[in-house]
C-alpha cells in the first residue's frame, strides 16, 4: 500500500509522517501530481491559516488534482480545513470537496481561543473509520476556526457548544484534531484509516 | 469538555535531561527520549523540554534530539531555549516539535512574537514570562533567569507583558511565578488569578507545585488550562497517574 504526504507547506508534517512509521508506513512528501494520483492513500496535513495554505496549493496547480482524488484523502487540522467549501479565515474559497463551512471560535469568557487541549470525541454515526474508538475518548485539539455539526459530521466534539471533530464526504475525510499526537486514540484512527 | 494538562518540564543540557540545584551542579537524570516516554506513558498531557544551555551559550537549540523525541513521542510537546528568530522556529517545529517557547528574546524584541505568530500560527507560540514581585508589591518581569549571574530585573509589569504579548500573537501563556519557585508550597494563586482574568488564551502555571491539592487550587481557584511542574515529578514525589486520579476525584475534568 503506498501513502503519501500533500506538502502543502505546513509544519506538523515530519510528526505525521512519524506517526505513520510507527504503525509501519513510510510516507514520502511530495507536491508531484502523478505521485498523489496513484497512492493508495492521500494524507493532506497543514498547520498554519487557511489563505496560505490554499494559495500553496494553487502554486503547486494542486487544487484539481487533489479535488478529482477517488482514492482515500484525509485531511488533518487545516488540512482537513482545506477540504471543506469556504473559510472564514481570511474569506478564503477551500477545495470544496466536503460540503462544509469553517467558522471562527467565539471567545467568551468561559472559553480561550484556540481551542488548545485535549477534549472528548463523541461518534455520532457507525464508520468504518471510527473502528473501535469509543465515546470519550480523548484527542488533541489546537485550533481557532471550526467546522460546525452537519451532516458530514462522524464525531462531534464540545467546547463552549458542539462542533465537528471528524467529517467526510464520499472519500474524503477530515480530522480537525491531531490523531499523530492524541497518543493511542490517535493511533488507532490513522491505523483505521490506512485499512479504509 | 476541555481538560486540563498535567505538564512535566525537562531541562535538556548536551543531549540529556539534567535536575540542577538552584541553577548549578547539574545531575544528569537520563536519556531524554527514554524520560519522555515514561512521561507520556504515564498520562502526561504534554511535555515541554527546555534547553538550559542553548540562551547562555547564543546559540538555538540542538535540532538532533527534537527530532528523536518527535519520532518516538505521540503527545504535543514544546520546546523552549535559544529560539531569537522565524529560522530558529521553524527548525525547531520542522524537527517535530509542536510548540516553540519564547522567553527572554521576546523581551529583547517584542516584535518576535508578532514574526513567529504571523509564519506559524498563533497556536505554537508560546510567551514565558518569570515574573517576581517587587517590594513595592508589583509584579514585575525577570530576563535571563537560567543563569543566576546574567538575571536582570525589567521595569516592565508583569500583566502588562502579558497583555501585550497576547496582543502580539502568543497562543499561550506561561507565568512562572519565581517566587513561589522551588519551594514546593503551592502556586501563587494571587499572581495567577490576576494574570487570568487578562490571559484570554490558555493559562500554564508554573513555580511551586508540592502537592497534589495545590494542582487542584491552581485549577478550580486560579482557573489556569494547564500547570507545569518539574521536580515533584522527577523525585517521584508525585506519580501522575496518582494525580490524575486524584484530580478527576475533585470535580476536576482530567483525560485518564
Amino acid at each position: 500500500m503506498s501513502v503519501v504526504l500533500v506538502d502543502a507547506g505546513g509544519t506538523n508534517i515530519g510528526s505525521v509522517r512519524y506517526a505513520l512509521q510507527r504503525l509501519g508506513v513510510e510516507a514520502p512528501l511530495t507536491a508531484d501530481a502523478q505521485c498523489i494520483r496513484d497512492a493508495d492513500k492521500v494524507i493532506l496535513p497543514g498547520v498554519g491559516a487557511a489563505g496560505p495554505g490554499m494559495a500553496r496549493l494553487h502554486e503547486l496547480e494542486l487544487v484539481d488534482v487533489i479535488r478529482s482524488l477517488t482514492q482515500p484523502v484525509l485531511g488533518v487540522c487545516l488540512g482537513m480545513q482545506l477540504l471543506c467549501e469556504h473559510s472564514e479565515e481570511g474569506d478564503t474559497t477551500c477545495l470544496g470537496v466536503i460540503p462544509a463551512s469553517v467558522r471562527k471560535f467565539e471567545e467568551s469568557t468561559e472559553r480561550c481561543v484556540p481551542h488548545m487541549g485535549w477534549n472528548r470525541l463523541s461518534p455520532t454515526v457507525k464508520h468504518p473509520l471510527l473502528k473501535d474508538l469509543e465515546e470519550g475518548d480523548w484527542a488533541y485539539f489546537v485550533h481557532s476556526y471550526a467546522v460546525p455539526v452537519g451532516d458530514y459530521t462522524l464525531v462531534g466534539s464540545d467546547y463552549g457548544g458542539a462542533f465537528s471533530a471528524v467529517i467526510a464526504s464520499g472519500n474524503f475525510h477530515g480530522m480537525q484534531f491531531h490523531p499523530e499526537r492524541s497518543a493511542s486514540v490517535g493511533a488507532k484512527l490513522l491505523k483505521n484509516f490506512l485499512e479504509l | 469538555m476541555l481538560s486540563r494538562r498535567i505538564i512535566p518540564c525537562l531541562d535538556v543540557r548536551d543531549g540529556k535531561v539534567v535536575k540542577g540545584v538552584r541553577f548549578r551542579d547539574h545531575v544528569v537524570m537520563g536519556e531524554i527520549v527514554d524520560l519522555a516516554w515514561r512521561y507520556r506513558d504515564e498520562g502526561a498531557d504534554e511535555l515541554v523540554f527546555y534547553d538550559i544551555t542553548a540562551s547562555p551559550e547564543g546559540r538555538s537549540v540542538d535540532r538532533s534530539w527534537v527530532e528523536r523525541v518527535a519520532r518516538v513521542i505521540d503527545i504535543p510537546f514544546c520546546v523552549a531555549g535559544g529560539i531569537r528568530s522565524v529560522t530558529d522556529a521553524r527548525a525547531v517545529l520542522h524537527a517535530g516539535a509542536d510548540k516553540i517557547s519564547i522567553n527572554s528574546p521576546a523581551l529583547e524584541r517584542p516584535g518576535l512574537i508578532d514574526e513567529l505568530a504571523a509564519a506559524f500560527g498563533v497556536q505554537c507560540v508560546v510567551v514565558g514570562i518569570d515574573s517576581m514581585r517587587d517590594a513595592d508589591g508589583e509584579w514585575r518581569v525577570r530576563q535571563y533567569t537560567g543563569d543566576p549571574s546574567k538575571t536582570r530585573s525589567l521595569q516592565r509589569r508583569t500583566l502588562d507583558w502579558l497583555t501585550e504579548a497576547q496582543r502580539r500573537g502568543a497562543g499561550e501563556i506561561v507565568l512562572n511565578c519565581m517566587d513561589t519557585d522551588g519551594v514546593r508550597q503551592g502556586y501563587d494563586l494571587v499572581q495567577l488569578t490576576a494574570a487570568r482574568a487578562l490571559c484570554k488564551v490558555p493559562l500554564v502555571a508554573s513555580g511551586g507545585a508540592g502537592t497534589t491539592a495545590h494542582f487542584r487550587d491552581a485549577f478550580t481557584q486560579a482557573r489556569v488550562d494547564g500547570a507545569l511542574a518539574a521536580s515533584v515529578f522527577h523525585s517521584g514525589a508525585i506519580a501522575i497517574p496518582d494525580l490524575k486520579h486524584d484530580l478527576q476525584r475533585e470535580g476536576i475534568v482530567i483525560r485518564l
